[in-house]
C-alpha cells in the first residue's frame, strides 16, 4: 500500500499539491514513485515558465526510462527543488517532502477545486 | 499472451514488478530496487532468472562444421568444454543473433541464444541444417544466472563436489543436483565472475530457492541486467545488434576466427565499415537514451543504440554508432536529448574491468 497523506490534493496523474493560497507545491506520489522505480535524473521547469494544466513540463528519469510529469494546474513556476539535481532519489525516499519538484502559483483558482482529495485518489491508486 | 518461466511464481512470491520482455512476463525488479541490485551483482551475488532464453544441442558427426559456416567462429579446433561467443549471420552479413556455443563434447554443442530471436534462429539454422546433424531445442530446461564475486562461494554450496575452483572462464561442466543432470557454465552478461546454470524446468523452483538461502546472494531483475551489461560494452540484440549490421561495424570482429572465410555472408563483411559501434559518456547532467543522435558541430553522425544511468560511475553512459572517422576514444561529441544538446565523449565499450575468472587469475 502506498501512502497518500490526507492533507494534500492529487491528480489522476499521480502528481500531489500542498496548497498555500494560490501557491502550489507539487510533487509525485509515492504510487508514482514506486511504480517508476530508483530516480537517477530530474529535468526541472525553468523558474518563471508559465506552464498550462496538462502540459509536459517536468522529466524524471529512472535507470530503465524516462517519463513526463504534467503540470497539474496553470501557473507560472515560481520555485524549483534544486536540491533534485544532485539527490534525483529524494523523490524516492521522501516523495511527499524532500522531494518536492517545484512551487506554482495558480492563475486559475477554479481549478483547484477540481483537484481530487486524499480519499478519492487513494482508490486511483489501489 | 506472454509466457511464463518456470520460476514465474518464484518472482510473483517475492513481490518482483513483472513486465513483458520478449513474449514473456519477467522481473523488472524486486523490491530492493535496480540501483541496489545492480551494486548487490557488482559487490555479493545476484541470482537472475534467464529462463527465456533458447537453449539447444547441436550434435552429429557435422556439428562442428556446420557451426563454423552459420558463424564467423571456428569450432574446428574449439577444445572440449569450451564456450565461445559468436552470432549468426545473414547472406549480407547481418547478424541474425548473438549467442553463446559451447563444444560439450567432440560432435555435441549446447547453444545459448536471446528470447527475442528464439523462432528466427531456430528457422535459421533448420534451413541450413545439413544431412548428419541435428538441432534439439531444450525446451525442458530454466536458465539461471548466478553473478558476483561470491558466485563462486554460494555456488559451490550446491555442487560440494564439482571443484568449481577449477572451473575457468567460458568453459562448461556438467554435474548433477539433487539426481538431475545439469550445465554449469563460466561465464555471465554482467562483466562478473558468475556461472548459467541449465537444469530441468522442474527442479528450477528448488534450485532457486536453495540460492536464495545464503544471504549473499539476492534475485536480481531484468533491469540490472541491463544496466550491468551497458557498463561492460555487451551488446543488447534488437537495440545494438540487427541483421543489417556486421560484426566489424559492431565493434565484434574478435569473433571473427582468423583464416575462416568459409561462412554465411562472410564475403559481404567490410572490414574497413562506414561506421562503428562505440561506448558514450555524457559529460554533463542529463539521461540519454535509444534513438538519441549524436553530433559533431551541425553534422549528425551517430545515433545511440543503447543508453542509461551507469549505478557503477552514477553518471550517464551508453553505446551507439558513429562513423568511423570519429569512432576514437576522446572524441568530443554533442548528444541531443528532448531539443537540448548534452556534452559526451567517445570512449572504448566497457567502462569498467571485466572481474571474470580469467581476469581475477591475472590480477593475483
Amino acid at each position: 500500500m502506498s501512502n497518500v497523506p490526507a492533507n494534500l490534493k492529487y491528480t489522476d496523474q499521480h502528481e500531489w499539491l500542498k496548497l498555500d493560497g494560490d501557491i502550489a507545491t507539487v510533487g509525485i506520489t509515492d504510487y508514482a514513485q514506486g511504480a517508476l522505480g530508483d530516480l537517477v535524473f530530474v529535468e526541472l521547469p525553468a523558474k518563471g515558465r508559465q506552464v498550462k494544466t496538462g502540459e509536459s513540463f517536468v522529466v524524471v528519469e529512472s535507470v530503465k526510462a524516462a517519463s513526463e510529469v504534467y503540470a497539474p494546474i496553470s501557473g507560472e513556476v515560481v520555485e524549483v527543488n534544486e536540491a533534485l539535481t544532485k539527490s534525483p532519489e529524494l523523490i524516492n525516499s521522501a516523495p511527499y517532502d524532500g522531494g518536492w519538484i517545484c512551487k506554482i502559483r495558480a492563475t486559475d483558482k477554479g481549478e483547484l477545486a477540481k483537484l481530487l482529495d486524499a480519499g478519492a485518489y487513494q482508490k486511483l491508486a489501489a | 499472451m506472454t509466457k511464463k518461466t518456470p520460476l514465474y511464481q518464484e518472482h510473483v512470491s517475492a513481490s518482483a514488478k513483472m513486465a513483458p520482455f520478449a513474449g514473456y512476463d519477467m522481473p523488472i525488479n524486486y523490491a530492493a530496487g535496480v540501483i541496489k541490485e545492480h551494486e548487490w551483482t557488482r559487490e555479493n551475488a545476484g541470482l537472475f532468472d534467464v529462463s527465456h532464453m533458447g537453449q539447444a544441442i547441436v550434435s552429429g558427426v557435422g556439428a562442428a562444421a556446420f557451426l563454423s559456416y552459420i558463424t564467423p567462429s571456428s569450432f574446428l579446433k574449439t577444445p572440449n568444454n569450451r564456450a565461445k561467443y559468436t552470432v549468426l549471420t545473414n547472406e549480407k552479413g547481418g547478424i541474425i543473433d548473438d549467442l553463446i556455443i559451447t563444444r560439450v563434447e567432440e560432435n555435441k554443442f549446447f547453444v545459448v541464444f536471446n528470447a527475442g530471436r528464439k523462432d528466427v534462429d531456430i528457422a535459421w539454422i533448420k534451413k541450413n541444417l545439413p544431412v548428419g546433424v541435428t538441432f534439439d531445442e531444450l525446451s525442458g530446461n530454466a536458465l539461471i544466472a548466478l553473478q558476483g564475486p561470491k558466485a563462486e562461494v554460494a555456488l559451490a554450496k550446491e555442487f560440494p563436489s564439482a571443484d568449481l575452483g577449477n572451473l575457468s572462464y567460458m568453459t562448461i561442466k556438467e554435474s548433477s543436483w539433487e539426481g538431475n543432470h545439469v550445465f554449469i557454465s563460466r561465464l555471465g552478461y554482467t562483466g562478473e565472475d558468475g556461472f548459467e546454470i541449465s537444469i530441468p524446468q522442474d527442479k528450477a523452483p528448488a534450485f532457486w530457492s536453495a540460492l536464495l538461502k545464503n544471504p549473499d546472494v539476492m534475485p536480481i531483475g531484468l533491469a540490472a541486467r541491463d544496466s550491468l551489461r551497458l557498463e561492460m560494452g555487451y551488446p543488447l540484440y534488437g537495440h545494438d545488434l540487427n541483421e543489417d549490421i556486421t560484426p566489424v561495424e559492431a565493434a565484434l570482429g574478435w569473433v571473427m576466427t582468423k583464416g575462416h572465410a568459409d561462412f554465411i555472408g562472410a564475403a559481404k563483411i567490410n572490414p574497413e565499415p562506414k561506421q562503428k559501434r562505440i561506448g558514450v559518456k555524457l559529460l554533463e547532467n542529463g539521461i540519454a537514451r535509444e534513438g538519441a543522435e549524436i553530433y559533431i558541430g551541425e553534422k549528425k553522425v551517430g545515433t545511440l543504440t543503447s543508453g542509461g544511468y551507469s549505478p557503477s560511475l552514477k553518471m550517464a553512459i551508453g553505446q551507439g554508432y558513429i562513423t568511423s572517422e570519429f569512432a576514437r576514444e576522446g572524441q568530443p561529441i554533442e548528444i541531443e536529448v528532448r531539443g537540448r544538446r548534452i556534452a559526451g565523449m567517445v570512449q572504448g565499450l566497457s567502462f569498467l574491468v571485466a572481474r571474470t575468472k580469467q581476469s581475477l587469475k591475472k590480477a593475483s
